[in-house]
């Protein structure tokens, strides 16, 4: 887009309290950059939404754009959401329903000061680009959540916002739809120029919506990174079970590369420090890490492997069986536990049912260890 | 009627006796289904009902049919309509005025103490009307607290005159606008406002353009109710503002004066004010219809 074409950075330091609930974070968006916020429900995303849209004002620390500061609880600055240059759209559109498609659109030139005929001239020209022109006449009631949904980013948009804020922008939607509006969306988007935060507890919506992520568990940044990185290399149990995969803490021999997993058990890893000489330098024998296993890297065997490659190697048996799309997924008690991915018809050749007792069999190299960056925050 | 009381008596029948073949056997049996309705609650709901109806019922047969064009051509009669339509609306825009700012504050406004000004700005709804009359008398009589600075400063005074009746009937009806526009306040979702302020609109802004248009229905059932109330004001009325013909003798005291005097013309009367009421029930009934279906 080219309204805006020197964008800002969105940085916010700081935290809110809301009774016993506290929000930390930490984060900035670039212009033209896509963050994805991801974290269960309850983590606190919400409340950083309306934190950074100025709808609540920070308990501490600061927010700014670029040189612009909308938040700062040292000097007492708060610019309220209504003169802060953002666009929010909310996670149920919250489209205005006694009015139009066009006069929601309309509303914020409206409001700032254009006479009716402009501000619905300006509405037109964003209802254009959306695609939503023969929608203008209509009622937000009458109208698909789909559409609804665009209209409520063309209403965002047409306030000219600096920045822009979406809250769970699919989750409203049928998984059909889903497909279409988010591939649109992300169009849009990428012609926005200032920095977007989008906020979801959808892993794929994030992985394909944002360019960075940033993980938020209880009211704190756990993980930050490309949506790669995230995905390969999960901080968390909850990231790993999102994105799918097996993901154990424990306590790394360096000399050795074997990892003694708090669960129980060890495994010998691929060790996947981007910089080897940290332990070096730091002269550690052991470090804490992060151990992830993809479920279809660990293989299933009724009886003992007998190849002496390095391979890790232990026993336990068959809890669960869960049909997924093109696969099944084998949920088998054992030390440590893990989720194993395998065809249906390996399913039917080994027999397995709960109780099957079975041997799993995974690479080394398949087994990537990466440091725990929350460990020392650990007791 | 006859229906009902025809299902008292199978109540006293037991269930699996033969019902009279009289119904078509469906609606028998889905009755049966159903089960009667007990005489203890039936027979109360009845005799409810009729001491609500019958003096109605009353009014339209007792009503002097052939002499109603020229009683209602009377021009006291039309005097005492016309101030009264006159008043009760004026009384309505007042308290919409004043009414609806105080019922968004009273929503909205969170501190200590704001429970009990809703109770004490509610109080004229219990409040027995002539008590108000009295208590209007003190404040805006002219040796009232305020009427006194009133006449002093601008020579006006209150009591007595047609501006008189328009207080009174504020002061008695505002209360049933503001509760019932506070209570939308109270019920509208707060998430479009909120989007209204990220779209740039100032407070007030949010209210004028978010606010009022979402509790439009509410506001209009407000409105009625409260005009109704104030058409039939009767108590603080005739003790604030008096019983002059032409000046303060709204139809319910024109009512009440012909009683004595004429007691067709007070029937006539009545039976104009009992055709405007159900005109306003109707009304608003449709309306509260469509605004809780649309919701």
């Amino acid at each position: 887009m080219t309204a805006n074409p020197s964008g800002q950075a969105l940085v916010m330091a700081g935290s809110v309290e809301r009774g016993s609930f506290r929000l930390e974070a930490d984060l900035r968006a670039d212009p033209g950059e896509v963050l994805g916020i991801l974290g269960p429900n309850g983590a606190g995303k919400t409340t950083l939404l309306r934190a950074l849209s100025g709808l609540d004002p920070l308990t501490s620390g600061s927010i700014s754009l670029g040189d612009l500061t909308l938040d700062d609880v040292a000097t007492d600055t708060f610019v309220p959401a209504q003169r802060r240059p953002v666009g929010l759209v909310f996670q149920n559109y919250r489209l205005f329903p006694h009015l139009d498609v066009r006069d929601n659109v309309a509303y914020a030139p409206r409001v700032q000061g254009a006479g009716r005929r402009r501000a619905r001239a300006a509405a037109d020209t964003w209802l254009e680009r959306l695609d939503l022109t023969a929608l203008a006449t209509r009622r937000p009631h009458q109208i698909s959540g789909g559409q609804a949904q665009r209209v409520a980013l063309a209403r965002a948009l047409a306030a000219d916002p600096r920045f822009l804020l979406l809250d769970e922008p699919l989750s409203a939607l049928d998984a059909k739809t889903r497909l279409d509006v988010r591939a649109q969306l992300r169009s849009h988007l990428d012609e926005f120029a200032g920095p977007v935060v989008i906020i979801t507890h959808d892993p794929l919506e994030a992985m394909i919506m944002a360019d960075r992520l940033v993980v938020i568990e209880n009211g704190r940044v756990v993980q930050q990174g490309s949506p790669a990185e995230v995905a390969r290399q999960p901080a968390t149990q909850y990231v790993a079970r999102l994105v799918g995969l097996n993901l154990y803490t424990g306590t790394l021999e360096v000399a050795t590369a074997v990892v003694s997993l708090d669960v129980g058990g060890t495994f010998t890893v691929t060790w996947g420090d981007d910089d080897p000489g940290t332990s070096a330098r730091t002269g550690q024998s052991t470090r804490p890490v992060l151990v992830v296993l993809r479920p279809s890297a660990i293989t299933i065997l009724t009886a003992r492997p007998t190849q002496a490659s390095p391979r890790n190697v232990w026993q336990g048996t068959v809890a669960a069986l869960e049909l997924l799309a093109d696969r099944v997924r084998v949920q088998v008690d054992a030390t440590p536990p893990a989720l194993v991915d395998i065809s249906a018809a390996a399913v039917a050749d080994l027999a397995l049912r709960p109780g099957t007792a079975v041997w799993l069999s995974a690479k080394a190299t398949e087994t990537e260890a990466y440091p725990d960056a929350s460990a020392h925050h650990k007791p | 009627m006859p229906a009902d009381r025809g299902s008292l008596k199978t109540a006293d029948r037991p269930s699996d006796g033969q019902a009279p073949a009289r119904r078509s056997p469906q609606a028998a049996r889905a009755a049966a289904a159903r089960g009667a309705i007990p005489w203890p609650l039936g027979v109360p709901a009845l005799l409810g009902a009729l001491f609500l109806l019958v003096p109605l019922g009353g009014l339209l047969v007792r009503a002097p049919w052939r002499g109603m064009p020229r009683l209602l051509a009377d021009s006291q009669v039309l005097d005492a309509l016309r101030l009264s339509l006159l008043c009760a609306s004026a009384a309505t825009a007042v308290s919409l005025v004043f009414g609806v700012p105080l019922a968004w504050v009273l929503a909205r406004w969170q501190v200590r103490g704001i429970g009990l000004l809703r109770a004490l700005v509610t109080l004229p709804l219990v409040l027995p009307p002539v008590v108000g009359g009295v208590a209007l008398l003190l404040a805006f009589g002219r040796q009232g607290l305020l009427g006194r600075l009133l006449d002093e400063w601008t020579g006006i005074t209150l009591p007595f005159t047609t501006a008189g009746v328009i207080v009174a009937e504020t002061f008695v009806a505002m209360p049933f606008l503001i509760i019932t526009v506070e209570g939308a306040f109270r019920a509208s979702d707060r998430g479009f406002e909120e989007a209204a302020a990220t779209l740039g609109a100032s407070r007030l802004t949010v209210f004028r353009t978010v606010t009022l248009p979402l509790i439009g229905p509410s506001l209009l059932a407000g409105a009625v109710l409260c005009w109704a109330r104030a058409l039939g004001e009767f108590g603080a009325t005739i003790t604030f503002a008096g019983n002059f013909p032409g000046r303060t003798q709204t139809m319910p005291l024109a009512v009440y004066v012909a009683l004595e005097s004429d007691p067709e013309a007070a029937v006539a009367l009545s039976l104009v004010l009992l055709v405007v009421s159900i005109a306003v029930l109707a009304g608003l009934r449709d309306r509260w219809l469509t605004a809780g279906t649309t919701r």
